[in-house]
């Protein structure tokens, strides 16, 4: 073998350089290949959820040959809807508390509603341990569904049900630090075990719409709710809400247009948080029209007001419609809560938790874990934060003008009690007419200092918040606290 | 009992295809030719097996007795391809014989599963066509001049896809047949000896600008046909061969960089752009029409998750042309991630594989052909699997050797033949290599005294 001379191993190999640009070439179509990969497992571990239970999506029904159905359980445990076997050998499902989880928990034939539809595939997979799945299929049976526990109280929902009575409404109660969803109730309703028999009649019923869950889809004017928002664009236009001061003179009238107070009280020389208190509906339409529709607009939005919400479930996005072009008296409606605005109770709890959490909204969420059917956790979820919609800063001051509502304003009857509620009161005029009826509103929440449970209540045809969602509301933080 | 036995083999099922794909990749580092042939006889077991395996599956969930019949025909395709090889070719690469053979039975299995008419119209289409490729070869050796028919490329290549436009029929909204073929994936490999022939020994500007010129009109009448996956293939495999002769990156990028403002300028320009990217971006907001396609796609990936639903337990069927265009999707879905992973793997290690038969191979022409072809297959294995599972929007390519359709796979058994060929070649090429650089020298020379 000849002997290499010096400096050839200085020089670049000839071969090497020639081929570098197919080296080159190799890496990047490796690359590519990798990113394949990475993308796939990435799908498979985080995105394939969110596509798997969409409710588009019918593959799961095929697993029904081959899994009993699971139950869902409340968050103390209780079933609130299992698979039970009939004297046929047929499956079917069973509601132990009949119409009161009705929507929320919803049905699973007729197609599939609320969580029987949002945890469909967790509740047709089985994660019982492998060898007993061997001997099911050696045995030509069914292997037993996952369980599906829900962050839904059985004591807050049984309270919020009964309080609404027979009167149509809905309430929704939240966790505000978590986003937990607690209860949720929609009336009129219906008895899931009893679908088949009713569904002609349920489909076909307008007055009622039993089947409608009214929590997330319910579209409702917000009433004098609504002056959370209009305090906020104020507070944002003027950095305090301490310069604002007004003479009542129990109506309003600017361009024809006349706005009056409730009963035509006269609440005379006031400042923002005594208007706010008493929900004074000259100073806020006074405020309104000053702030004009552009701005007004933006503080909505910011509350997520013509927004997307962060829910799983079916929902109806809230609707608030004026802009830098709308007229005087449209503003001076729109910012008493009345106008072309919609919201549902849902959104308005969802507002009432961002203030109680300093700002931050903690997406709403049902469902706190999956089990297999001896009870080993098989996922768990965990609260997620959707973002900060408040400054700290601009919560704190809504905090404290929903705190004046309670403590001398529209919403007294909640006060003296063991724990401390904010909150603010509504009552929504709708329909045509000379007489109008209205529905009664309340949203707060209680334990100002490190609040507990965020609540929105509303009551169709209710009166006054203070009359008819008021007590409600209180029948709730009871059971909540001495139950 | 049946679905006892359908669950453990869908878990014997990626066993066995992780083993095939370690042993690609082990053949890289083995050298010694016994220990290479040791892995090579391990690799066709693997193959028996899946085969057995699948088809005993699905025999025992459709009862349909074909399915036995088709293993029998797999098998003797396997034995006689390997056989053939053996016999005809002593110096050919059996590794690129075995992974043709893996893939073709991962892609009968899935269609015997998803149709079984069209199963068998494929395996006729296959067997023909690995027969006639088994010509291929020696073809390559005799035919010395095919790299002086630069033009004949180059008007075949333009006036074929014209026709296409012209006279072709309309399927999916792309003009894509003529005649029951599809003839711009037989032009791909035309193109590639087009592109080689031309730059082979001279990569000047000049010739780079004519290059651009025949490249230009292959993309622009294919885009014309709605074919939009084929003329990104072209334009990528045009981009890399200028690369890699001209060695400028600057080539590839200013290429780069031109084809990203002609996709701006497609999106705003043709309705059907838009609509595969609103598709991929926001499949649910077009569900009923264009994102229906993805988003049963994506169903099919998630619930298949890791280990599949076990052959014959999920519904494929249920993603419209799911043995084409989503063969990936339902591969996924019924055998499983961890087996798509190992079939990208699989993908990746033969083109691996071809590039290295490319580097070893000293004529500068075929050495341009093997990274050509190769660079066509990886960046369609690419299209194909990144489309079906959103990670780019989809196009309509198929993965080749895996989905149906009979011009795609016989153009692809035909460029492994070229490969083959090929690297058959490299072995005896010492003696052509001094002729060329005499003939080089020469031109230098001449350059010089000019």
């Amino acid at each position: 073998m000849p002997r290499k001379k010096w400096g050839d191993n200085k020089r670049k190999n000839p071969t090497q350089s020639r081929n570098r640009p197919y080296a080159i070439v190799s890496y990047m179509f490796v690359a590519i290949f990798v990113s394949l990969i990475g993308w796939l497992v990435y799908f498979n571990l985080v995105k394939s959820e969110e596509f798997i239970n969409s409710p588009y999506n019918t593959r799961q029904d095929t697993f029904a040959d081959r899994v009993i159905r699971g139950s869902i359980l409340s968050a103390e445990g209780e079933t609130l809807a299992a698979s039970q076997i009939a004297e046929d050998g047929s499956e079917y499902r069973y509601y132990p508390y009949a119409n009161m989880f009705a929507h929320v928990v919803g049905y699973a034939d007729y197609g599939k509603s609320g969580l029987e539809s949002e945890a469909n595939f967790h509740l047709l997979s089985s994660h019982a341990f492998f060898l007993e799945q061997m001997k099911n299929e050696f045995k030509n049976e069914k292997n037993k569904g996952d369980n599906v526990v829900t962050t839904l109280s059985v004591k807050l929902q049984t309270a919020a049900y009964n309080a609404l009575g027979d009167r149509k409404g809905a309430v929704v109660v939240l966790e505000p630090s978590t986003g937990k969803i607690l209860s949720m109730v929609s009336r009129s309703d219906f008895d899931p075990n009893y679908l088949k028999d009713n569904w002609d009649y349920l489909t076909t019923d307008e007055e009622n719409s039993s089947l409608l869950n009214r929590a997330t889809q319910g579209q409702y004017p917000p009433g004098s709710v609504f002056k959370i928002v209009t305090a906020l664009d104020y507070l944002r236009k003027h950095g305090t809400v301490d310069g604002f001061n007004y003479t009542c003179q129990g109506e309003i009238t600017k361009q024809e247009h006349t706005i009056t107070d409730y009963d035509r009280t006269v609440h005379g020389q006031e400042d923002l948080r005594s208007a706010f208190a008493y929900s004074c509906n000259s100073a806020f339409a006074e405020m309104g029209v000053q702030m004009g529709g552009k701005s007004l607009r933006e503080a909505g939005e910011s509350l997520l007001f013509n927004k997307k919400l962060p829910l799983t479930m079916d929902y109806k996005s809230s609707v608030l419609s004026v802009d830098g072009k709308s007229g005087v008296p449209l503003m001076m409606q729109t910012s008493i809560g009345q106008g072309n605005t919609l919201v549902s109770p849902m959104h308005m709890a969802m507002v009432a938790s961002t203030i109680a959490n300093r700002g931050v909204l903690m997406k709403p969420y049902l469902i706190d874990r999956v089990e297999n059917y001896n009870g080993d956790r098989v996922k768990k979820y965990m609260p997620d934060a959707y973002r900060e919609l408040l400054p700290v800063s601009e919560a704190s001051v809504l905090a404290e003008l929903m705190e004046g509502v309670v403590e001398y304003g529209t919403a007294t009857s909640l006060g003296g009690q063991g724990y401390t509620v904010a909150g603010k009161t509504g009552s929504a005029e709708y329909g045509e007419g000379e007489i109008k009826d209205s529905h009664s509103w309340f949203v707060g929440y209680s334990n100002v200092e490190d609040p507990d449970i965020a609540v929105s209540v509303i009551i169709e045809g209710g009166g006054t918040g203070s009359e008819s969602a008021v007590p409600v509301a209180g029948a709730i933080f009871n059971a909540y606290y001495y139950q | 009992m049946i679905n006892l036995i359908v669950e453990l083999s869908k878990y014997l099922l990626v066993i066995l295809v992780i083993l095939y794909t370690l042993q690609c990749f082990q053949m890289f580092r083995k050298r010694e030719e016994h220990r290479q042939n040791a892995l090579l006889r391990k690799q066709l077991a693997v193959i028996v097996l899946f085969l057995t395996l699948s088809f005993l599956v699905m025999f025992l969930k459709s009862k349909d007795f074909r399915m036995i019949f088709f293993y029998g025909e797999m098998l003797l395709y396997v034995a006689a391809i390997e056989i053939a090889y053996r016999l005809l070719y002593q110096k050919a690469s059996m590794l690129l014989v075995n992974n043709m053979c893996m893939l073709l039975s991962i892609g009968l299995v899935i269609l015997c599963r998803l149709n079984m008419e069209k199963a068998e119209r494929q395996f006729m289409i296959v067997a023909a066509g690995s027969a006639l490729a088994l010509a291929v070869p020696v073809m390559i050796q005799k035919m010395r001049f095919l790299k002086k028919l630069t033009w004949v490329y180059a008007a075949v290549g333009v006036v074929m896809l014209a026709a296409v436009f012209v006279l072709g029929r309309t399927t999916f909204g792309a003009k894509l047949t003529l005649f029951g073929v599809q003839p711009s994936e037989f032009i791909k490999i035309i193109f590639v000896f087009f592109m080689a022939s031309l730059l082979w020994k001279d990569s000047s500007f000049l010739q780079v600008v004519r290059a651009t010129a025949v490249a230009g009109m292959h993309v622009l009448i294919l885009v014309m046909s709605r074919d939009l996956g084929s003329a990104l293939v072209f334009f990528i495999t045009y981009l890399v061969m200028i690369y890699v002769v001209t060695r400028k990156p600057l080539y590839f990028a200013g290429g780069m960089a031109g084809g990203a403002v002609a996709s701006v300028i497609a999106y705003f320009l043709f309705g059907h752009v838009q609509q595969r990217v609103t598709a991929w971006k926001r499949p649910f907001s077009v569900y009923e029409q264009e994102g229906y396609q993805i988003v049963q796609s994506m169903f099919a990936i998630g619930t298949g998750s890791w280990f599949g639903m076990g052959l014959f337990q999920g519904s494929p069927e249920s993603i419209p042309v799911a043995d084409e265009d989503f063969v990936f999707s339902a591969i996924c879905e019924e055998l499983g991630g961890a087996f798509a992973i190992c079939l990208i793997l699989i993908c990746m290690s033969f083109f691996l594989m071809i590039v290295n038969i490319s580097l070893q191979i000293k004529n500068p022409f075929y050495k341009l052909i093997a990274l050509g072809l190769g660079t066509e297959y990886a960046f369609q294995v690419f299209l194909h699997i990144g489309g079906a599972t959103k990670l780019i929007p989809m196009t309509g390519i198929t993965l080749p050797l895996v989905s149906y359709g009979g011009s795609s796979a016989l153009t692809t058994i035909i460029m492994l033949a070229i490969i083959q060929g090929l690297y058959i070649l490299r072995e005896d090429e010492d003696e052509e290599l001094e002729k060329i650089r005499k003939a080089l020298e020469q031109n230098a020379q001449e350059e010089v005294g000019r």
